[in-house]
């Protein structure tokens, strides 16, 4: 049945939800996702399980806390389970981040209407590896890219890029408007790439996505990469599909043999990587090798990142500022294990629910003096050239070491 | 006058200079929001205002925040006029939506080739045409 106002085909609860029969707030969160929808030529809604919203308070600003706190008041709530991507600071720690009041303030304004709308303050970018990955063939509204492309290539889930105000309307309708990676027929792979290269630690995962995701180009691009010798870990695919996602806006890589969707059928090799292609993404951010501060962020860690990084802090003694940054859901497993100890006794910090290029990071650079910042985060060097910032990808051994003596060798 | 029809439409129609090159977009990327120019070094348009300027770039890229951004730069008024792509991601099309920024994407053509920098445009969201009224 189509509604007489919309193009898309919509049911019994979507035609109430569009008339307002069940409040303003579902009303306005239908009417955004049926735009979205046509301008896609969607057909109509896919019901889905759960959705994430990335909503820090600088991408908000007062005007999109203030939306947030109308919904709020007008008595808005989620329908299906609704979590959030990392926040704009650890308030325990925000003096560290040189971050004033009124980024604070908003910050919990914006976290009050988050609660009264009925979301979980989740506060992470790792979902998939700490709350619940979805499953094959399940339908998700996923916000943050690095989310996407996991849910989407090694959960073998459905799951377009979600902006924030279409993840959180997909959390209060408890649909979305099916177009893009929800259609099979978008799911095939359009570009295949065989690697010669073997990646090893996280950095070399990252630069290797980047180079993927440069060479796909775009969104509806679907890489079908050849030639991975080893079973990659959880950490290098988040690595490896956060890059992707970043340099290419990639939401969905297949490896045949690896990933549940890797398409059977023979395709010509469109592109070749070796290691000269990964080295030279890592080699065009060594500007400098001097180091005013380290930041292992984007994504969080997990507890085995922590447990590698608590084990290369064990009696060293930091010259620059160090930053960890993990999960409100990985941070206490930390601190049981002491690995938070480990990494603040060498003068490191380890922060919990937030992510550094989403916590003010120009202000914080212009807060603190930071400007040359080392990461093993290729999806963050991709990120902080425009805040400003000289960033430079380098190993977690290297970014420890540089901790240390102050420079990137 | 030459018109270039696209696929995909959002928003008002608006007339506007163009501002034109072979890269991508992203918000929080390549924009330093508060002064309302290009930012990150290694984009093309890096220093230029893209405030009331009608953007015709290649193609969306990165991240989500683009959706939130575009609703809080249009709070400020420093905001370009329309965005134009030969290929979009669904963030700019969600941030368009709800920053009521006019979009059109999805050309026959390169249309960044095709658009001289600095053009007087019209951006038809109605009829998915974008028109080069002169330079």
């Amino acid at each position: 049945m189509h509604n007489g106002c919309s193009a898309m085909k919509l049911n019994d609860l979507e035609r109430a939800m569009h008339a307002g029969e069940l409040g303003r707030v579902a009303q306005l969160a239908l009417e955004h996702q049926v735009r979205v929808g046509e301008f896609f030529g969607a057909a109509d809604f896919v019901p889905v399980t759960q959705a994430h919203v990335m909503a820090d308070s600088e991408s908000l600003g007062e005007a999109g806390v203030a939306w947030l706190e109308s919904l709020a008041r007008q008595g808005g709530r989620v329908r299906v389970p609704t979590i959030t991507d990392p926040r704009g600071t650890d308030f325990a720690k925000a003096g560290i981040l040189g971050q004033a009041n009124w980024m604070l303030s908003l910050e919990r304004r914006a976290i009050a209407a988050f609660e009264a709308l009925g979301v979980s303050m989740t506060d992470t970018c790792i979902n998939y590896q700490t709350i619940q990955a979805p499953t094959r063939g399940e339908s998700v509204a996923f916000g943050d890219t690095g989310v996407v492309i996991y849910a989407n290539s090694v959960c073998g889930a459905r799951s377009n890029f979600e902006g924030g105000p279409s993840a959180l309307s997909a959390g209060i309708t408890g649909r979305t408007p099916r177009y893009g990676f929800h259609l099979e027929d978008h799911r095939r792979p359009t570009v295949s790439i065989r690697v010669s290269c073997k990646p090893q630690t996280l950095n070399d995962w990252g630069a290797l996505g980047g180079v993927i995701g440069r060479l796909a180009g775009n969104y509806w691009a679907v890489p079908r990469v050849e030639g991975l010798e080893t079973v990659p870990t959880s950490d290098q695919l988040k690595h490896f599909g956060a890059a992707m996602a970043s340099f290419g806006s990639v939401a969905l890589f297949q490896l045949p043999g690896i990933t549940p969707e890797a398409y059977a059928g023979r395709l010509s090799i469109t592109h070749e990587v070796s290691e000269a292609e990964v080295k030279a993404l890592q080699a065009s951010y060594a500007q400098t090798d001097e180091v005013d501060v380290v930041v292992f962020s984007a994504p969080q860690l997990s507890l085995y990142e922590l447990r590698a990084l608590a084990e290369l802090c064990d009696g060293r003694r930091f010259a620059k500022p160090l930053l960890a940054v993990t999960s409100p859901q990985v941070k206490p497993d930390a601190d049981r294990f002491g690995y938070t100890r480990r990494i603040e006794a060498a003068g490191g910090q380890v922060l919990s629910g937030m992510c550094f290029y989403q916590s003010y990071a120009r202000e914080i650079a212009e807060a603190r003096g930071w400007k040359r910042l080392a990461t093993n985060s290729a999806k963050m060097v991709n990120i902080l050239g425009g805040y400003g910032y000289v960033p430079l990808l380098a190993s977690m051994e290297q970014c420890v070491e540089a901790a240390v003596t102050g420079k990137l060798r | 006058m030459r018109e270039f029809i696209a696929r995909h439409a959002i928003g008002n129609p608006v007339i506007g200079e163009a501002l034109v090159a072979d890269d991508g977009f992203s918000a929080r990327y390549d924009l330093d929001r508060i002064a309302g120019v290009f930012s990150r070094p290694a984009h093309k348009l890096a220093g230029q205002s893209y405030v009331g300027k009608i953007l015709v770039l290649h193609t969306a890229k990165g991240g989500v925040a683009s959706a939130w951004m575009l609703h809080e730069m249009a709070s400020r008024g420093v905001i370009p006029l329309a965005l134009v792509f030969n290929s979009v991601n669904p963030i700019l099309a969600q941030g368009a939506a709800f920053g009521d920024v006019a979009m059109l994407a999805g050309f026959e053509v390169d249309i960044t080739a095709r658009v001289p920098h600095g053009a007087r445009v019209e951006i038809d969201t109605h009829s998915k045409k974008l028109i080069v009224l002169d330079r």
